[in-house]
């Protein structure tokens, strides 16, 4: 019984690579186009962010965070730490994997609350996409990270891909429960006075669900942010190479410096995205 | 013509409709239509017609089907069977059938709604809130900013327009709600037991408030509650439910006084009459009256006479031979002053003064209340045994 279990393999790796060949023989140009796009996105904005000179866009940073948080506390601190990453000479590196949690966000969002929106209409599409979307966040990054590698080549772009499959789960999670969270008396609310579909979303479900689904996005950010060391690995560029690079020859202060360089970037986001306190709820 | 008429509608919630609509043509309850299909029964062969202008209360316990009806007249709850009619624009349209353009066009211009738990939106200001309905319906900015800037100085808000509603206490959130609902200027208000939310000084304040708008504003108002003092006080009709059905409806006279069933009995029974009933109930009519000639006899040893004209107003009081001096008194509450009261032998009020007023008028005079009709013409008598009767309700005895 066991031999003849082990002897009739069923060839599911093979077929997967073989669905992989089939879509690099058949599908290239489609991928080479979506690599060129991305491949764009991700270099324009790293080159817009180098073009500006470190500390006006340091300042640029601070002011905004002022703009919106109004705290001392924070602008002093975000000087504090980019300064820092700047004074280790990781800025470079810092703006390229900046550039890629921006791309790979504004991928996630794109793509990611339409689909939470849709699946919150329709639960029996929730229920479809759930286990997908779970296969998602726990399959092991490194396993697709190689078909994507075929399909997109190496460079930044597959470090996109992976970096969005790995975080697009939380905005479309986040924005299925902010919009399905609705109170069913809004709703009512809304259809009273004639609201047609359009509208209902765009005046009552999605102002509802905009503080879930912000929550998201801020999720979002972070996780994409965890993925630098492994995009790193296909070629991209950013604070996951000289972290890799440490890796390889041990090197004990390089690899410090940029992990270091990875948390300040981290905190610096997280502290910048979380919704300020406008209103206070009364209870 | 009516506001808004229910043709003999069923509501059913749940998949097998048809079988429900069967098992409520042979006059099942809704317990056994629920074991039996899984459905829910919404309402049953409701009847009932809203004329213009007119507060209709629909009144009984949760789950009555109430709010399941008042639903239907803007479809928020769909009907099963029969027919929902709608004044809009000058003629009657059934929501139940109507296309979704016509019942767009009904939810923004002609139907209005005010929620029991508000249904305000808490990321706008009052002033967005309240200006809900006319962005929807694609109203101008300048002129939406005019008629909630109207809306909010009604429901005296006007310091308030730019807070967020969850900075306001729940009888202002209300009136965020009731401004909404005037704002779109429909002729139809659908209130689902607005009050019910808040506290019993502030529900008072605004019953109050509310007929005061009404009576500028003379929209037709369906008004859902669960109170019977909330009933009688705003109703010109009730309509009271249970179990889906209309159990009875009518004036709030009508069902203290007659009530259809045990049901409404049981109902009314612990109701406190002084406010609803009126002389036209109570009184004791002028045809049955002793006469002689033109004078009409007032108390049983034929001392007391009055002096009637032609027409049956009142002229003149004889008491034992001397003229007696007549007080009039004004108005459903009988106001008068109180010297000229205290001075009076016998008061002339009109014949829908209400009991409470009746007994207050009573106290300055010995003499029985004599209540004309809105040409002057005397109607009835209203001594103390027929307030006693009015308090005890048996007036048929």
């Amino acid at each position: 019984m066991y031999d003849w279990l082990t002897e009739h393999k069923i060839p599911l790796g093979i077929w997967l690579r073989d669905f992989v060949d089939l879509l690099t023989t058949h599908g290239q140009s489609v991928f080479d186009f979506i690599s060129l796009v991305l491949g764009g996105l991700i270099g324009g904005f790293t080159a817009a962010l180098l073009w500006v000179p470190p500390l006006l866009l340091i300042a640029i940073f601070a002011l905004v965070a002022w703009l919106v948080h109004r705290s001392v506390g924070l602008v002093v601190f975000i000087l504090g730490a980019l300064l820092l990453v700047t004074n280790l000479g990781y800025w470079q590196a810092t703006m390229e994997t900046l550039s890629l949690v921006f791309c790979a966000t504004f991928v996630c969002v794109v793509v990611g609350v339409p689909i939470g929106i849709a699946a919150a209409h329709r639960p029996w599409l929730y229920t479809g996409i759930r286990p997908i979307l779970d296969l998602m966040q726990t399959i092991p990054t490194f396993v697709y990270l190689i078909p994507t590698l075929v399909l997109f080549g190496l460079g930044a772009v597959p470090g996109l891909i992976s970096t969005v499959i790995f975080s697009i789960p939380a905005p479309i999670r986040l924005t299925h429960l902010g919009i399905s969270s609705v109170p069913p008396a809004l709703y009512e609310a809304g259809k009273a006075f004639g609201a047609t579909k359009t509208q209902l979303l765009f005046k009552v479900e999605l102002p509802h669900a905009l503080p879930t689904i912000m929550a998201g996005i801020t999720q979002c950010i972070m996780l994409s942010l965890s993925m630098v060391v492994i995009a790193a690995l296909v070629g991209a560029d950013g604070l996951g190479k000289p972290v890799v690079r440490a890796l390889n020859s041990v090197n004990i202060a390089m690899g410090f410096e940029a992990g270091l360089a990875i948390v300040v970037l981290a905190i610096v986001l997280d502290r910048v995205c979380k919704r300020p306190e406008r209103r206070s709820r009364k209870g | 013509m009516s506001a808004v008429e229910f043709r003999n509608i069923d509501i059913v919630f749940g998949a097998d409709q048809k079988g429900a609509l069967k098992l409520i043509d042979e006059g099942r309850t809704r317990d056994e239509i629920l074991t039996a299909t899984g459905a829910v029964l919404g309402a049953a062969g409701v009847s009932l017609a809203i004329e213009r202008g007119e507060i209709c209360v629909l009144m009984g316990l949760s789950g009555s089907g109430k709010s399941t009806i008042l639903r239907a007249i803007n479809r928020l709850n769909e009907v099963a069977r029969g027919a929902v009619m709608v004044e809009h624009k000058g003629a009657m349209i059934d929501v139940a059938r109507c296309d979704e353009a016509t019942l767009r066009d009904i939810r923004m211009n002609t139907v209005s709604m005010v929620f029991q738990q508000f249904g305000l939106l808490p990321w706008r200001t009052v002033r967005d809130n309240v200006g809900f309905g006319l962005e929807l319906r694609g109203t101008p900015a300048t002129e939406r900013r005019r008629i909630v800037d109207e809306k909010l100085a009604m429901v005296g808000l006007t310091n308030w327009a730019e807070k967020y509603t969850n900075e306001l206490s729940g009888g202002m959130q209300q009136r965020v709600g009731l401004a909404r609902a005037f704002a779109t200027d429909a002729d139809i208000l659908l209130m689902d037991e607005p009050f019910s939310a808040l506290d019993p000084l502030i529900r008072d304040k605004l019953q109050d408030e509310l007929l005061d708008l009404q009576r500028r504003i003379h929209k037709t108002i369906v008004f859902v509650s669960h109170d019977l003092d909330e009933a009688l006080k705003l109703g010109n009709k009730i309509a009271i439910m249970e179990g889906g059905r209309i159990v009875q409806a009518g004036t709030a006279e009508d069902i203290l006084l007659r009530p259809a069933n045990a049901y409404v009995a049981e109902f009314v029974k612990h109701m406190n009459p002084l406010n609803v009933l009126r002389g036209t109930a109570v009184m004791r009519p002028a045809a049955s009256l002793p006469r002689e000639g033109d004078q009409v006899v007032l108390d049983k040893s034929g001392h007391v006479r009055l002096k009637v004209d032609g027409e049956g107003r009142p002229l003149s009081l004889d008491v034992d031979g001397r003229a007696g001096l007549l007080a009039t008194a004004d108005g459903e509450a009988g106001v008068i002053d109180d010297k000229l009261a205290h001075e009076a032998d016998c008061i002339v009020a009109p014949v829908d003064l209400k009991l409470k007023a009746a007994i207050e008028l009573k106290r300055h005079t010995d003499l029985p209340i004599l209540l004309v009709d809105n040409l002057g013409r005397l109607a009835g008598l209203c001594d103390d045994d027929e307030i006693y009767r009015g308090l005890l309700r048996r007036l048929d005895g």
